[in-house]
């Protein structure tokens, strides 16, 4: 996985900018005293993060965290005060005011919050409006805003004005005018907020939909956590300007950096979150045993029988005795804590974690279970 | 205030005003005699275009035009209207006031719109510019007649200038207005997908600009007829002219016919120059069936 789009310590200040006060704030200079003695805001304060191609990458902070200045600085719409975007390769300091167009023509397109539809067009207009704007002729631009449409399901919309449709309606079509594009990126600022909740879910599954058709950089800016947990494949936290961690929805889990990190956590459904595999500990007695070799005779506690490459053969319960592999109830990786509970609970042992190749990641009993649901972060 | 007061007593300003004019006449003749060639030129071969369908054909082509644009109610206005011109003999002279109209609403726009583009995309241009059209509306219109008299003597080609003057200023402020007021989130959209500046600019900020624009072309017409009427002082001709012999021979009878054709004009001249402003009602095509339907059950 190369990175599609690197960010390289940016900063940002509005009102006014100058290298003194970004060297202040570098060093530990408080941006609260510098908005209230100068007026400047620090958006963005030494953010740095790359972002690969073909993930959703997540973006998750509070208003006023700085997360849609940073999604600016990497289309251009805003240039850095200090620092560089690097998107494929190319520095957009670098660029003149044409190749930055070119970029996003080409390379980028963008969801936005307040769909941002344009009201003077219709549907296929609005859908098509890209691809004018790259200079496409008319019946190219329609032929493809159409299938960009029909991908959104809704191509009997196509001659109706942005006004005549529901807001998650049109959502759709500030989506199909990005798809139309076909772009490798998609800048998605806070595309779903505006839109209630059950619609909200019908889009982030498009979503995942189509990324499962053709993967696409996404760079998906949200204040819902459980949003980002949900779409994406790595989050990064960012609070007053500041880039807090930057990991997987499970590592942010489990080695929060900081405080601040663990109160976004705090509200979080855990059990949906966490997998079987992260909780999951090493058995008491494990066993390795290839098959033809005799078998031990039965201990007090369960003992779990591996082969060399660490793959389940079975079970030597300390009533029943040997239980093959075929036999036992096991969990797969991934698995979400909330669809294992069941399993766990009537299990008489720990239930093991097998990975896709059937090799033991560890084990669950219900006080692991239990143990996780109280804290991600302690267990 | 000693300085003041006797500047004030002296009349300074106005004199400095009088020498600009008197420097002006002297030095840059050759200038106003080219100007004035070319708004002569305009204004006789609008008039000759205005002039060359007969009366009756006139009417309905304008009365088409409403029909198309408005409605049947008005394009029967249209009708009824024109024939009232037409028996206070007066259509010549609604002719002429109406080339004046168009000549000097034309220049208007001409100027006026590119300086309204030019005012919304620099506030360089915006900061010079505005003082400019508060002097220009709050000016008595009057005011201009004098120095449009003395640098082009009478006639219609003062008559055009002054009313341009008078009338430039709405377009030039709406054009602004409208390309101003357009959200920042469209052209946040123009900007991500690539726009040029100049794509911005016809794709995103006119289409979305073009009511108030068209409010602002509207309301320089109506202006225009206004000072065109009172242009008459300085020789404009037409219906002003008109209106301006029933004040100074005290006839009340010819005042108010004079009156009424400018009345009717300007309805029609605001019907229709509004109706591009995007408020149309139903679609010619349901309108049509409409009156066929009546047609059929008479």
């Amino acid at each position: 996985m190369h990175s599609e789009i690197s960010i390289e310590s940016v900063w940002k200040l509005f009102g006014g900018s100058s290298p003194e006060w970004i060297e202040e704030l570098r060093s530990g200079g408080d941006a609260d005293q510098l908005h209230a003695s100068r007026g400047v805001r620090a958006a963005v304060q030494d953010v740095s993060m790359e972002i690969h191609s073909g993930e959703i990458f997540v973006v998750m902070g509070l208003s006023g965290s700085g997360k849609s200045t940073l999604l600016r600085m990497i289309n251009g719409l805003i240039p850095p005060c200090e620092g560089d975007v690097i998107v494929q390769g190319r520095s957009l300091n670098a660029m003149s005011v044409r190749q930055l167009a070119e970029l996003r023509r080409h390379q980028m397109a963008m969801v936005f919050q307040s769909f941002a539809l344009f009201p003077h067009r219709n549907v296929l207009e609005n859908a098509a409006f890209g691809l004018e704007v790259a200079g496409l002729s008319r019946k190219a631009r329609h032929d493809r805003a159409m299938q960009a449409l029909e991908r959104v399901g809704l191509i009997s919309e196509a001659r109706k004005r942005p006004r005549e449709l529901s807001g998650g309606m049109q959502q759709r079509v500030g989506l199909a005018r990005a798809l139309a594009l076909d772009p490798p990126i998609l800048l998605m600022d806070e595309a779903f907020s505006a839109l209630d909740p059950l619609i909200r879910k019908d889009m982030q599954n498009l979503l995942l939909e189509l990324q499962a058709e053709h993967r696409r950089t996404v760079v998906f800016i949200s204040h819902d956590l459980d949003e980002a947990i949900r779409i994406g494949d790595r989050i990064a936290l960012m609070h007053s300007g500041r880039l807090l961690q930057c990991d997987t929805a499970q590592r942010l889990l489990h080695n929060p950096a900081d405080d601040a990190v663990k109160r976004f956590f705090r509200d979080v459904d855990l059990a949906s979150v966490l997998t079987v595999d992260s909780i999951a500990q090493l058995p008491q007695q494990q066993l390795v045993c290839e098959l033809g070799e005799p078998l031990p005779e039965r201990g007090d506690t369960t003992i779990y029988v591996t082969d060399h490459q660490q793959r389940l053969r079975g079970l030597l319960q300390a009533d029943l005795g040997w239980v093959d592999v075929s036999a036992v109830r096991s969990l797969s990786m991934g698995t979400s804590v909330k669809d294992a509970i069941d399993v766990v609970a009537t299990s008489s042992d720990p239930v093991p974690v097998l990975d896709d190749q059937r090799r033991l990641l560890g084990v669950i009993g219900p006080r692991q279970l239990l143990l996780s649901m109280e804290g991600g972060a302690q267990c | 205030m000693l300085i003041l007061a006797a500047a004030h007593q002296a009349g300074w300003l106005g004199q400095g005003i009088d020498l600009a004019v008197a420097w002006l006449l002297a030095n840059a003749q050759a200038l106003f005699d080219v100007i004035k060639v070319s708004v002569l030129a305009l204004v006789s071969m609008t008039e000759g275009l205005l002039e060359w369908p007969p009366a009756w054909l006139f009417a309905l082509i304008t009365a088409a035009l409403g029909f198309w644009r408005v409605n049947g109610g008005f394009a029967l206005f249209v009708l009824l209207g024109f024939n009232l011109v037409l028996s206070m003999a007066l259509w010549s002279e609604m002719i002429a006031t109406l080339s004046l109209v168009l000549t000097a609403s034309g220049l208007a726009l001409l100027i006026g719109l590119p300086l309204g583009i030019l005012s919304a995309r620099s506030r360089l241009v915006w900061r010079l510019v505005r003082p400019c059209l508060d002097l220009m509306q709050t000016m008595p219109a009057f005011v201009y007649l004098i120095p449009a008299v003395m640098l082009f003597s009478t006639g219609s080609v003062p008559s055009i200038l002054a009313t341009l003057i008078f009338a430039m200023p709405p377009v030039v402020r709406l054009t602004h207005l409208g390309i101003v007021q357009v959200p920042d989130d469209l052209i946040e959209a123009g900007r991500s997908f690539g726009c040029s500046d100049r794509q911005l600019l016809w794709k995103v900020q006119m289409p979305n600009a073009i009511p108030t624009v068209m409010t602002g072309v509207n309301q320089t017409i109506m202006l225009s007829l206004s000072m065109v009427v009172i242009a008459s002082m300085i020789g404009g001709g037409g219906l002003g002219d008109v209106v301006l012999r029933g004040i100074q021979q005290l006839d009340v009878g010819m005042g108010f016919e004079g009156g009424i054709a400018v009345v009717i004009l300007a309805v029609i001249l605001d019907r229709l120059s509004q109706s591009f402003a995007g408020h149309r009602g139903s679609s010619l095509q349901t309108r049509l069936r409409g009156w066929m339907a009546l047609w059929r059950s008479a």
